[in-house]
């Protein structure tokens, strides 16, 4: 098989892990040798129509796999066609497209052939011939595969800057279900050696500027949305403690979405759209916003969000005595929890405010929607009254064009 | 006393710094100066002495000028400079001599001219990234190598600024970005700007775009159509210059086909003998 026939199929067994991210590594270039750089911000080079950005050349080294995950493209029982690059192939791939500019480096996954130990070895062995051979100084992002054995995946760890194991599942039950190979202890274990590892590695360079890098743009995981019938409170949970216990750097939660060649242990139609959107804001409300868990999950109705709404919002409207609040005088943390206005605006707000009181008009400019602020906020000149407490207050703040996200 | 000064040449900043430090030297405030070219000058307007910027005060360099700006206001006043708008230079100016006498002022989102230089300063930003990502490289073999080279067209004067982010991830290729206004070359060595270029002076193909298009393809998930994210981040105004989007309209009209044949199709049984797999046992220290 020629290496465009094996890209399109690799690249489209790898479409349904929806992390690109090229951010938050080590700043390097090529002046003084080598291809490529990483800059603060990731690039998006391109999007695709789905709206995703492409930052990345996303693909498998092969999609044969020895598991049988219902939700997976890719399980053994699937009758997708099937193809494996040469480590020389996705090598060459890499630096040709990232030569051209398409990309800011590679994202490399696999299916599980021979053994976790096989697999795991020639994806580092990618990451070392595209560093060591080639100078590479672009991003790299390796799956992480937990059986695999610790010296190998440290190995990865060297090369990367971003490592990452895909729980997928929110619950081991669910787990044991739908990926009777994968094993959650196994999971939580490298995740937690990821993190020793990424850690000491931050801590020893600290202190000897030379001692070696470890996936310095820390790890990364993923949870399907809407595979099984786990709620959204407990993916949220899931989630968060994810964050706490492995400081991951990013839980990306996927909509199910129906694949070719299904399996008939899943739910054949898609997830609705909405229920990653809300998902992703909450994430970030527990991250930026110094919300707790209990916060969003205290608004939420029988564990699911509100489609209608986002759960700032659902906050705000469950808990209507804290507002509204006085933009001039309220704490950061308290501006952080008016609905609308986001970490950027409460940033401006805090600037603006030292010069002189702000009105309703200058409030106006610092944020984008007014109307979705007005009913939680006073000014000098401006009180909403009765507003706050109007019955009413969560039918006339819905959108209207919800079908965006259905 | 009005006075028209010639704008100095875009996108080139020490120019910029020599003529808006040269004027505010000769005590011109912003109000009595009217940046305009000669040719675009309006024949009836209120006359207007004109200053050939060689007979303003001799020039000075910004970090000799003795002027209190903060790095944050240098680099707010250039990016200014950097836009299309016409009314850049006034702008820029008049930060100059704001921000002069009370540098707090760059603090205060709610001032009307902050405002409007951090909204032109987001939309030169937003220029910068987009060429970062945005600029496509095709390569040519030349008797003296591969030589790689690339059409764009920014909306705002920002190559001379943006060339630098190309040279330190490329510097060991030998590239030329073209564009409308002026080019830039690196040659491995030095990163030099000369002329316009027109679109028909770049490579018209690259043997790579199959393969980039192919992936570009491949990874849209037809099951997730949303065609207006993708517009958002990346306009239209773009796609000319992109390869990969001549396959959008056809990506987007056969999604929901896509999509609807594989819900139709419902689950299918394995064609071959599934191996449960059996983990290797392992022992070893933890």
């Amino acid at each position: 098989m020629d290496t465009l026939s094996k890209l399109t199929i690799l690249a489209d067994a790898a479409k349904y892990d929806a992390s690109c991210a090229s951010s938050g590594t080590t700043r390097r270039n090529s002046v003084s040798g080598g291809l490529g750089s990483t800059e603060s911000a990731g690039i998006c080079h391109s999007y695709a129509p789905d709206g995703r950005c492409i930052s990345l050349l996303k693909i498998l080294l092969t999609n044969f796999c020895m598991f049988d995950c219902a939700y997976c493209v890719n399980r053994v029982s699937s009758n997708v066609r099937r193809a494996r690059f040469s480590v020389e192939e996705v090598v060459n791939l890499t630096l040709d497209f990232y030569r051209r500019n398409y990309i800011e480096g590679l994202f490399l996954s696999s299916g599980i052939i021979r053994s976790p130990d096989a697999t795991m070895e020639m994806m580092a062995e990618v990451a070392r011939a595209l560093r060591e051979d080639h100078g590479f100084r672009g991003y790299i992002h390796l799956k992480t595969i937990p059986e695999a054995d610790p010296d190998l995946i440290a190995r990865a760890g060297r090369y990367a800057d971003r490592l990452s194991i895909n729980i997928e599942l929110p619950s081991g039950e669910s787990l044991a279900q739908l990926a009777p190979e994968k094993s959650l202890p196994k999971i939580r274990n490298s995740m937690g050696f990821l993190r020793e590892r990424i850690e000491g590695a931050k801590e020893e360079r600290r202190v000897i500027r030379s001692a070696p890098r470890f996936s310095p743009a820390g790890q990364s995981t993923q949870l399907i949305v809407g595979a099984d019938d786990a709620r959204d409170a407990a993916i949220l949970q899931t989630g968060a403690q994810l964050y706490s216990n492995y400081r991951l750097k990013r839980v990306y939660y996927s909509a199910f979405s129906p694949i070719p060649d299904a399996s008939a242990r899943l739910p054949l139609s898609a997830a609705p759209l909405v229920r990653e959107h809300r998902l992703y804001q909450a994430d970030w409300l527990l991250r930026f916003y110094d919300f707790s868990l209990t916060e969003i999950t205290g608004a939420m109705k029988d564990g699911m969000f509100d489609p209608a709404i986002d759960p700032k919002l659902a906050w705000a409207l469950a808990n209507r005595a804290y507002f509204p609040v006085d933009i001039n005088r309220a704490p950061k943390e308290m501006l952080l929890r008016i609905p609308g206005i986001g970490v950027r605006a409460v940033k401006r707000i805090l600037a603006a405010r030292r010069f002189g009181a702000l009105r309703l008009e200058d409030v106006k400019k610092l944020t984008t929607s007014i109307k979705k602020v007005m009913p939680f906020i006073s000014t000098p000149d401006f009180s909403p009254g009765a507003l706050t407490d109007d019955a009413k207050l969560p039918a006339k703040l819905k959108p209207r064009q919800l079908d965006l996200f259905a | 006393m009005t006075l028209r000064l010639e704008p100095p040449e875009d996108g080139d900043l020490a120019a910029w710094w020599r003529l808006a430090l040269g004027a505010r030297a000769a005590g011109l405030r912003p109000d009595q100066v009217i940046w305009q070219a000669p040719e675009t000058a309006d024949l009836f307007a209120a006359p207007v002495t004109v200053v050939p910027s060689p007979l303003l005060p001799s020039p000075v360099a910004p970090d000799e000028a003795l002027i209190p700006l903060s790095e944050a206001a240098t680099h707010l006043i250039e990016t200014v400079v950097l836009h299309s708008s016409e009314t850049r230079f006034a702008l820029a100016y008049r930060l100059l001599d704001r921000l002069a006498a009370r540098p707090a002022l760059i603090g205060n989102p709610a001032d009307p001219d902050i405002r409007r230089a951090q909204g032109l300063a987001k939309a030169v930003h937003r220029d910068m990234h987009k060429m970062k990502a945005f600029v496509r490289f095709r390569s040519v073999a030349t008797p003296q190598g591969e030589r790689f080279i690339a059409w764009f067209e920014p909306d705002h004067h920002i190559l001379e600024a943006t060339a630098p982010f190309f040279r330190r991830r490329f510097a060991a290729m030998h590239w030329a970005i073209l564009t409308p206004r002026k080019s830039a070359f690196w040659d491995g060595k030095t990163l030099s700007f000369g002329l316009g270029a027109r679109r028909e002076d770049a490579p018209t193909e690259d043997a790579m775009e199959t393969a980039w298009t192919a992936y570009y393809a491949a990874i849209f998930n037809p099951a997730r159509l949303k065609p207006d994210a993708m517009r958002a981040e990346m306009p239209k105004k773009y796609w000319r210059n992109l390869p990969e989007a001549k396959l959008i309209p056809g990506l987007i009209e056969t999604a929901a086909a896509r999509t609807g044949e594989m819900i139709a199709s419902g689950p299918t049984t394995p064609n071959r003998r599934i191996v449960p797999y059996q983990p290797q046992t392992k022992t070893r220290p933890s």
